[in-house]
């Protein structure tokens, strides 16, 4: 008698519009024609080509460097900044921080972009810092929009969380620096290693941001993406494009399993 | 060491960040797009005169506001990029909605995973995704030679490079940021509300507008605004998808900067479009800092 819903052919249809097209970049990546629609055979040649490609492996190692190093550097300021959000009530201040922190999530990238380049031009100008721009600036950049996402999941973490152990420790004496390293540090440690994650993510793949920030040496990976799709659909960018969406649901996978594992460390009462 | 001196130490590092990589940053292109474009390093002039380290004068002009204001490419891109925006939103939610209500009345084993699912295209590479998109509208692309070898068209279709394909690309890859705040609304809908609306007569229909949309309301503003904000000022989307009459302001930032190398001029367009987003931004922390205290 229970016929699929509305709903339900919405929710499959749905799904169906967000994965075919990257089952077909997937697809077509082993395909062996360099013609990119006309299927001729399975091969793995174009990943060979990938990675004879020395303009491409270098800008791999580089987005590695920039997500590896702003995600460490998000997830450090993040868990600050969200500890101080769970944990302190009321402080001055605290909703322009709140607001600065949130605001590059939604911020059309052009703007961050922009207004980070021209800062970091000032700052070379007027302190001689930061010269040339490069993989630093990049860094920075990074790290600030993924501070606030590392801050949100930490926040949530720390909210959601007994206090009673904390508290014991306390009474039993322990310095507040012991209580948060040996106690609070390792409870929220899947959060924050799911933060570190999807801050490694996000900064692996950022065109506009890092376009508007780099130095000249520093080409990033969608740099080099970008610069091909615009000539055209090619069999080895169909590669790439495969690899990158293979690692992000690896990583991803490892992020959820982490964070199941945040659940399930609940104390029981 | 105290409470309040520890406080500050937690505080310090994240307040210095922001100051000086979101505040700041804010501070520089105001400044700058006062100034004017010269052929130099960098590439404007100095908006204080100084002799000997001592300002001794100001020298700020209004040209490039005046140019963002007055000329018809600056206006026209700021005016479409609201309506492209608008519209892709509009179909974002169209979409979103049922699947978000699909999901919340999924049986409660399968609804994190389903809430993965909807999740997980959000973190492969948006490149990639537009990418793929590319390979699948384009005039030898598998829809039309698909269309063609079934014998619906004789000649490929034009689906590249068109408005269409802009909306398109604005729903495939913002589809996640509507789904996810509407859910959250749904899943806490209580179903007794409905089937009381059921026992006093209403049809599902009605039950619908008048007891699950308004209560869902919080959820859809969220959504919209999780999608209409970023979508304003989207660059990669038209500049692939879109055609050469595809005007976003997003795009036309990107060239007056890297194209023209006009750097005051491009500091003004971002004044003039911070100052249009920011309403819609203070809507949406406004409306997560109320779920969050309700939460």
């Amino acid at each position: 008698m229970r016929r699929p819903s509305g709903t339900t052919i919405a929710l499959i249809a749905g799904l169906a519009f967000l994965y075919v097209p990257l089952a077909v970049v997937i697809g077509y990546s082993f395909n062996a024609s360099k013609l990119v629609t006309v299927w001729t055979g399975f091969s793995f040649t174009w990943y060979g080509a990938l990675l004879a490609d020395e303009q491409i492996l270098n800008a791999a190692r580089n987005s590695l460097i920039v997500a590896f190093t702003s995600a460490t550097l998000a997830a450090v300021l993040g868990t600050m900044a969200g500890y101080a959000f769970a944990r302190f009530g009321r402080f001055r201040g605290r909703n322009l921080l709140a607001g600065s922190i949130a605001a590059p999530l939604v911020m059309p990238d052009v703007m961050t972009g922009l207004s980070l380049l021209l800062l970091f031009v000032a700052l070379e100008q007027t302190f001689a810092w930061l010269p040339g721009r490069g993989l630093i600036t990049i860094i920075i950049a990074h790290a600030g929009f993924a501070m606030a996402y590392v801050t949100v999941i930490v926040r949530a973490r720390l909210i959601g969380m007994e206090r009673d152990i904390e508290e014991a420790a306390a009474d039993l004496g322990a310095k507040p620096m012991t209580v948060f390293f040996g106690i609070t540090l390792p409870m929220i440690r899947p959060a924050v290693m799911a933060g570190w994650l999807l801050s490694f993510v996000l900064s692996l793949d950022d065109l506009v941001i890092a376009s508007f920030v780099s130095g000249p040496q520093s080409t990033t990976l969608p740099m080099v993406v970008f610069s091909s799709i615009r000539l055209g659909v090619s069999p080895k960018i169909n590669a790439l494009a495969a690899i990158l969406i293979i690692v992000t649901l690896v990583l991803l996978a490892l992020a959820a399993w982490m964070s199941r594992g945040a659940l399930r460390m609940r104390p029981a009462k | 060491m105290n409470a309040a001196a520890r406080r500050r130490a937690v505080l310090t590092l994240p307040w210095l960040w922001t100051a000086l990589f979101f505040l700041l940053p804010f501070a520089v292109v105001l400044k700058i797009s006062f100034a004017e474009s010269q052929l130099s390093i960098p590439p404007y002039t100095a908006l204080f005169e100084r002799v000997d380290g001592v300002i001794v004068g100001l020298r700020a002009t209004l040209a490039n506001y005046r140019m963002v204001f007055t000329d018809s490419l600056y206006v026209t891109a700021y005016f479409s990029s609201l309506k492209i925006a608008a519209i892709a939103t509009l179909l974002t939610l169209l979409l979103g909605y049922p699947m978000a209500y699909g999901i919340a009345r999924a049986p409660a084993s399968h609804r994190v995973l389903l809430l993965v699912l909807v999740m997980l295209p959000f973190w492969t590479s948006f490149l990639v995704r537009i990418y793929a998109w590319i390979g699948l509208l384009r005039p030898t692309g598998i829809i039309n030679a698909a269309l063609e070898s079934l014998g619906f068209i004789d000649a490929p279709l034009a689906l590249l490079n068109t408005p269409g394909a802009v909306y398109l690309g604005i729903v495939y890859a913002y589809l996640p940021f509507m789904v996810l705040p509407l859910y959250a609304r749904l899943e806490r809908l209580d179903p007794a509300l409905l089937e009381a609306a059921a026992d006093l007569g209403a049809k599902p229909w009605r039950a619908f507008l008048h007891v699950t949309l308004p209560l869902s309301r919080p959820g859809i503003a969220a959504g919209c605004l999780l999608v209409f904000i970023p979508a304003v000022g989207e660059f990669v989307i038209p500049e692939l998808l879109g055609g050469p009459d595809t005007l976003m302001i997003g795009k036309v930032l990107w060239n007056e900067f890297f194209s023209n190398r006009d750097w005051p001029l491009s500091a003004a367009i971002t004044v003039v479009l911070l100052m249009v987003l920011v309403t819609p931004i203070a809507l949406l922390q406004l409306a997560q800092s109320r779920t969050l205290r309700r939460a």
